[in-house]
């Protein structure tokens, strides 16, 4: 090394991200004003949006990230609906209290799952988590003081003891159950927020660059001393604390729960990967894609019934084979367009030796008599 | 060797079924030396680079590195504690870019920050010559380019001994004697190397110390071109009748 080494820097940042960065903050600002104009149908619509989008998110680290392709994930949103009855019921804690103890108990019960399917690999993991799903299910059926198989619903004294009920009435001027959808909007806002917010930031740290290695290649990954196993077991433990507080938020909305609504394979699973498949997986934007389709979907067709189911998974199969990548990743790769880039990019700052190395490669030359004997 | 012992194998065995591909093989190696191994294929030299880095574990024998007994670790806990490898079939992370393949590599396998290893990936992308391909996805590289990757992306763990596994292959002349420089230049830097290899040339231009492995035993070891002159081996290795 003859020449000073040039200088290096690195970033992520493009113009695109920085102008969806400040667009992200204006949209969050507007929707969490907008129940001072919005109707209360509106409310409830992008209550289900976003706790939707809350799931696939979770999905889409878990499976796009972490190649953990579970189709369980009904079990920690049935948990935590079930932490925020019990809570609520039972003990008498206040609701959105009550919600957050259901994401650490989704996150707690995550620990013994984790240890029986992480046993399995592949397709086996995939059905061991949905057969952990349905052990939750029967044995959640079989507590008396939550209804057992039929389940229960939330009393009207646990509905009006939710935090910031009576101030949301008097702001807004509205009735009791309106304002208690405006309180739950605002709850699944947040959690939004907190799980795009908090997704974006660990997928720029180093913990993102090692899952997006795990997916490349398992073998390379733990040669350069990346542990596959903490790490997978580390997003499932998350996916589960963020999946149990979403599944609270959505039974205290609701107020009415039971062991087959709250462990549904087809609700909290099968739509939340129709969600990310459809929208892309393996990036940020592509679930919230994915959440808004099936809010249309689910708004106009579901009257159909069974038709619509086959059509949705009609749907799913006709993008996966002529666009895996789903709607975003086409738009993404089509435009090289990316709205919260993960990509670090080296950049030289230093001009005294350009990173032409192939022209430096030339002129140096191979050196001779080096090869021969 | 005069110099502390850094790696040091002990009758190590592998059977894979009734095929032993490790037979009671005993290897020394000292800090900053730079051992190559040659061999007929099947020899059990990838073998012996699988067990050395963890990807497999050994049947019997043990393996001391640093003077602690690493033969059950895992791969991920060999590399940090400085032991990094290469594939033979190059394994990059396709959807990464060439840099982001350094950056996982440089802050998981040496434990520090992001930032703190940028400066260093640079300079080892600029080393390896592939300064030029830094911001682009790794599956989109040419074969030759790979191949530089892996030396790459396994000196950005900081590793204290590099194993090499048959990184010159398909390289042309020129690209061959480029390879020895960059080598050269890391043994300057004091990290051991063992390197399999099949241009024997360009392990002769490197090593300190020569091995021939045949069917899992160590049939030669010494000064390099005292090894390549001995009988035996040419009869087994060459296939010359002595």
């Amino acid at each position: 090394m003859t020449a000073a080494s040039p200088r290096f820097r690195m970033t992520t940042r493009t113009r695109v991200s920085s102008w969806a960065t400040i667009g992200a903050a204006i949209l969050t600002a507007g929707l969490a004003a907008l129940p001072a104009v919005a109707s209360r149908g509106l409310i409830q619509d992008l209550f289900f949006i976003f706790t939707m989008l809350c799931l696939a998110q979770y999905w889409n680290l878990l499976a796009g990230y972490a190649g953990l392709v579970s189709v369980g994930q009904q079990a920690f949103v049935g948990l935590g609906a079930y932490t925020l009855f019990a809570a609520t019921i039972l003990a008498g804690i206040e609701p959105l209290t009550a919600a957050l103890l259901s994401g650490v108990v989704a996150a707690a019960m995550a620990v013994p799952t984790a240890f029986v399917v992480f046993r399995l690999r592949g397709a086996y993991f995939a059905i061991g988590t949905w057969v952990a799903a349905e052990v939750y299910r029967l044995v959640l059926a079989q507590v008396k003081e939550l209804g057992g198989g039929t389940g229960t619903s939330l009393t009207m004294s646990v509905v009006s003891s939710t935090a910031g009920l009576d101030w949301v009435s008097m702001a807004f001027g509205v009735r009791t159950p309106a304002a208690r959808d405006i309180v739950v909007y605002w709850a699944a806002l947040a959690l939004l927020v907190i799980t795009l917010a908090g997704i974006y930031w660990l997928l720029r740290s180093r913990f993102g660059l090692a899952l997006s290695s795990l997916r490349d290649s398992e073998l390379t990954a733990s040669s350069i001393g990346v542990d596959a196993f903490r790490l997978k077991v580390f997003v499932y433990i998350l996916t589960a604390a963020g999946g149990g507080a979403a599944g609270a938020l959505i039974f205290l909305q609701s107020a009415r729960i039971s062991p087959d609504s709250a462990f549904a394979v087809l609700d909290w699973t099968a739509y939340v990967i129709f969600i990310v498949v459809i929208g892309g997986i393996g990036t940020i934007e592509g679930p919230i894609v994915g959440a808004v389709v099936f809010y249309f979907l689910q708004t106009y067709l579901a009257a159909f019934g069974t038709w619509y189911l086959m059509l949705l998974g009609a749907l799913g199969i006709v993008i996966m084979l002529i666009a895996p990548k789903g709607i975003w990743g086409s738009i993404a790769d089509r435009f090289d367009l990316h709205l919260f880039p993960t990509r670090r990019r080296l950049v030289v700052t230093s001009t005294r030796r350009t990173g032409d190395d192939r022209q430096r490669a030339r002129q140096s030359g191979p050196p001779s008599g080096q090869m021969r004997r | 060797m005069t110099a502390a012992r850094m790696l040091s194998i002990s009758k190590l065995g592998k059977s894979f079924g009734s095929l032993v591909v490790t037979d009671k093989l005993d290897l020394e190696l000292g800090a900053g030396e730079a051992l190559g191994i040659i061999g007929p294929n099947g020899a059990g030299k990838t073998t012996l680079m699988n067990l050395i880095s963890g990807a497999i574990v050994p049947d019997t024998g043990a393996i001391r590195f640093d003077g602690r007994d690493i033969t059950t670790d895992s791969p991920q806990r060999r590399c940090r504690a400085g032991i990094a490898r290469t594939f033979q079939i190059p394994h990059p992370f396709g959807n990464l870019s060439v840099f982001e393949n350094l950056l996982v590599a440089a802050a998981y396998g040496s434990g520090k920050r992001e930032a703190e290893v940028v400066e260093a990936c640079g300079s080892i992308l600029d080393m390896t010559g592939l300064l030029s391909r830094a911001n682009r996805r790794a599956e989109t590289l040419t074969l030759l380019e790979r191949k530089r990757l892996e030396l790459a992306r396994a000196l950005a763990t900081e590793p204290r001994l590099l194993l090499l596994d048959e990184i010159a292959g398909g390289l042309t002349e020129a690209e061959c004697a480029l390879l020895v420089e960059t080598v050269r230049a890391i043994r300057t830097r004091g990290t051991a190397i063992i390197w399999i290899e099949h241009i024997v040339q360009a392990l002769l231009a490197v090593v300190d110390r020569l091995v021939v492995l045949n069917f899992g035993r160590k049939i030669a070891e010494g000064e390099p071109r005292a090894v390549m002159s001995s009988a035996e081996v040419r009869e087994i290795y060459l296939g010359i009748a002595a």
